[in-house]
């Protein structure tokens, strides 16, 4: 039995899956400005993205069911994006700084 | 059938690369102190992204994430970064702590990496013993609009209460002097 190419094992998908979410978790706790946690946020989107795309294409008997729940997820993402941004540009209106340190008004 | 010579060599390539390309824009994106060179990495993590997409059997999700996630969120990404100015602060606390809780975040990433590869890829996964479907765009079509038109709605519904949302609280406090 000859091995299976490097392309369809999903060992490699799942690795990869944890690394973008261990990067993003990284991101997330050492990013001082909003945006930038953020896009640690979809860094963490996009590994969960990821498995779920490896287990629909080696695991699942129905492998229609994780592509349309990763569109799901790009379709909240962008709602979550818009979101996010326009409460972003409305806090460096009212502070003139997206510095997580600086907004601290409900600091107790 | 012949195939073409060292094909699946080429093929393996292209896979790394796509590998390559995925956890390289992840660390660009995490790592470098500029927000509009992290907004660069995330488009490159996508792009590479999308080539994995592609080779798990789904050319409909790597066009969808490049059309999404480059084309839609990096580029409101970078509008945002124009209208405010989201640069990385120069580290004004001293050297002790900022090497304390960058271990500390380095420590509890590398241990969820850990588990999550160690429950994910040494796993003994079982395989499906038949398929239902092919998993092309055609079944996914029919899936969307058959078992989960519902959803499908909602997620419409959802995403137009965002774009409102987004309207209503960015337009707050424009009057302001």
């Amino acid at each position: 039995m000859t091995p299976l190419p490097i392309n369809d094992r999903p060992e490699i998908y799942l690795t990869v899956a944890a690394l973008l979410l261990a990067i993003g978790i990284y991101g997330l706790l050492r990013r001082r400005t909003l945006i930038g946690m953020l896009i640690s946020g979809e860094l963490i989107f996009s590994a969960a993205s990821l498995n779920f795309m490896a287990f629909n294409r080696f695991k699942a008997p129905d492998p229609t069911v994780g592509q349309i729940f990763v569109l799901f997820i790009m379709g909240l993402a962008a709602a979550e994006i818009a979101i996010a941004l326009s409460i972003i540009i409305a806090v460096y209106r009212n502070y003139r700084s997206v510095k997580t340190r600086e907004l601290s008004e409900l600091n107790g | 059938m012949t195939s073409f010579p060292a094909s699946q060599m080429i093929v393996g390539g292209i896979f790394l690369l796509c590998v390559v390309t995925t956890i390289m824009g992840a660390l660009i994106a995490a790592l470098t102190a500029r927000i509009i060179r992290s907004v660069c990495g995330l488009a490159i993590c996508c792009i590479g992204l999308a080539g994995l997409y592609y080779f798990l059997h789904s050319p409909f999700l790597a066009l969808m994430e490049i059309l999404i996630y480059v084309g839609a969120v990096c580029v409101t990404i970078v509008f945002a970064v124009m209208l405010a100015e989201p640069d990385e602060p120069v580290r004004d606390e001293h050297a002790g702590a900022t090497l304390l809780w960058g271990g500390l975040a380095m420590v509890v990433s590398a241990a969820i990496f850990w588990g999550l590869w160690h429950l994910g890829a040494r796993q003994n996964w079982t395989a499906p013993a038949n398929r239902l479907t092919d998993g092309s765009v055609k079944a996914i079509g029919y899936s969307l609009l058959t078992t989960y038109s519902m959803a499908f709605e909602l997620i419409s519904l959802a995403l137009l209460v965002a774009i409102i949302g987004a309207l209503a609280i960015a337009r707050t406090g424009r009057t302001k002097p």
